[in-house]
């Protein structure tokens, strides 16, 4: 454990990394409808969540994955030392009131929708570090919560452009864990805060996808690695818009990652049938589509190794409206199969 | 909705890349921005503008011949012009502000764009969809404060813009031009 693990010039790979010992996701029901419907541990059809305020909706939806996560692991709240958590409002209020109740040390974090990877990076430090032999990990959007805070009320009537993106509502979490489990965290490569100078808010894709371009470039060259090495590089939620770019930037810069790449945004709604535009987005997107779809991929070992790439877009209201630009992060984490 | 969208030329792809390399492998950070900006244009597809165009104005154009419709109802019943039109705008506002309640507004706008944007049941629209959203947060700082969220915009420079026109207008009287 005094080995040195870090390697490259942002990266880390551990010699003892930590195991995903269960997973659990929920989502709403246009997620549910859509293609990975099947994947999800719970669809829930009230936007409500039994709640009052799309804020309460968020925070109950926290509660109840984590409340999945304790069923399917049975291990109690008091068995896990650190949960790293975070949403899309301000000031963490989904964290903050949905993970209340269970008394777990907790670190909130903030990525943007890019906190997944940053909550499992973190979770994974921890635990190959020796500081803690559980940890929880998760991330969530609402479409509703997320509407209000960055757009315009529910009931107005605006038009959406193509580019524009569909807030996942959905929460992802997943349980680490020193000892055992059917997938692996091998490695993790920190994002950098990366800023083209695009200020369009609504093309998103457009403002994360050199920040995924940047993060995946420094992972292939602090491992060594070709795109190949694995089976799939997924990014979180660049739609249609931010693939084609990132796959573009990444070509100017000697890989093609074009035949290994796939996009959480991409695969969890029907563009055809659900007029989500350019696909999913929010931390939910990526978050509940790990916990879902791609982790099960993994325990079939239908895939070995993974890259996941969540992509977060740092703006805040305040930012967009005082003419900033829209920056982008984006953290890389080896998930592979045991 | 896909023949609503206008794909990127393929046929630039050459050129695409061109642009995008000089956008990623500079250090000038000035040149990064505007060529990653015009790449950024070339491969965001858009929304067919005539197909805008003609939904916005079929709903804009419905509406008002509803408006129409309402009109001609009141004046029919025995109300004065003035009167009518004042009904009518009245009847308008409280159809924008169901269907907004019921969520259907909002459906439109997506379909009409400026088309259920422009005439005043975009304004009613607005001002519900915010009152509806802010409700949760109190009379006072939510309602209260918040109800104009969108609409304040188009208050604040209405009148101001008629402030002004108004202005115009009395200096050309006193002046003796009109």
């Amino acid at each position: 454990m005094n080995n040195k693990q870090y390697i490259g010039r942002q990266s880390i790979s551990f010699t003892n990394g930590p195991y995903i010992h269960a997973y659990a996701s929920i989502v709403g029901k246009k997620e549910g409808e859509g293609p990975l419907g099947k994947y999800f541990t719970k669809i829930v059809e009230d936007d409500f969540f039994g709640q009052n305020t799309w804020e309460e909706a968020e925070s109950a939806l926290q509660g109840e994955t984590v409340k999945l996560l304790l069923n399917r692991s049975g291990v109690s709240p008091s068995d896990i030392r650190y949960a790293f958590a975070g949403d899309l409002l301000g000031q963490l209020m989904a964290t903050s009131f949905g993970l209340a109740e269970y008394n777990i040390p907790l670190f909130g974090i903030y990525g943007a929708c890019s906190t997944m990877g940053e909550a499992l990076s973190l979770a994974s430090m921890t635990i190959a570090g020796g500081y803690a032999d559980r940890v929880l990990a998760l991330a969530s959007s609402h479409f509703a919560s997320a509407e209000k805070t960055f757009r315009f009320p529910l009931g107005y009537g605006s038009q959406r452009k193509f580019c524009a993106t569909w807030t996942v509502t959905g929460c992802g979490a997943i349980l680490l864990d020193s000892s055992s489990g059917s997938a692996r965290v091998t490695g993790i490569t920190t994002g950098r805060i990366t800023d083209y100078g695009l200020k369009e808010k609504d093309n998103m894709g457009a403002c994360m996808a050199p920040a995924a371009a940047d993060t995946i470039y420094n992972h292939l060259s602090d491992f060594g690695r070709a795109p190949d090495y694995y089976d799939k590089i997924i990014t979180g939620d660049l739609g249609y818009v931010g693939q084609t770019i990132l796959i573009d930037i990444l070509k100017t810069k000697g890989y093609d990652i074009s035949n290994v790449h796939m996009d959480c945004g991409i695969e969890i709604f029907d563009i055809n049938t659900q007029d989500t535009n350019a696909g999913g987005s929010g931390c939910g997107c990526s978050a509940s589509t790990l916990c879902s779809y791609i982790l099960n991929q993994i325990e079939k070992r239908a895939w070995k190794r993974i890259l996941f790439v969540p992509t977060g877009a740092l703006l805040s209201p305040v930012s967009a409206n005082e003419g900033q630009t829209v920056p982008g992060i984006a953290h890389g984490v080896v998930i592979e199969a045991v | 909705m896909s023949d609503l969208i206008n794909t990127p030329n393929d046929n630039s792809d050459t050129d695409q890349m061109t642009i995008l390399d000089k956008a990623v492998n500079t250090t000038d950070k000035q040149k990064q921005i505007i060529n990653y900006e015009d790449y950024v244009k070339r491969v965001t597809p858009t929304k067919s503008l005539c197909m805008n165009m003609l939904r916005a104005f079929l709903v804009g154009g419905l509406i008002c011949c509803l408006g129409q419709f309402f009109l001609n109802l009141y004046t029919s019943q025995g109300m004065n012009q003035d009167d009518a039109g004042m009904w009518t705008t009245i009847s308008l506002i409280a159809i924008s502000v169901i269907l907004t309640g019921f969520g259907i507004y909002s459906k439109l706008g997506e379909f009409a764009g400026a088309g259920s944007l422009v005439p005043i049941t975009g304004f009613a629209n607005s001002v519900a969809a915010s009152a509806i959203e802010f409700k949760k947060e109190g009379q006072v700082f939510g309602i209260g404060c918040k109800i104009f969220t969108i609409a304040g915009p188009v208050i604040l420079y209405g009148i101001f813009a008629s402030w002004i026109l108004g202005l115009g207008y009395w200096i050309l009287k006193i002046s003796g031009a009109l």
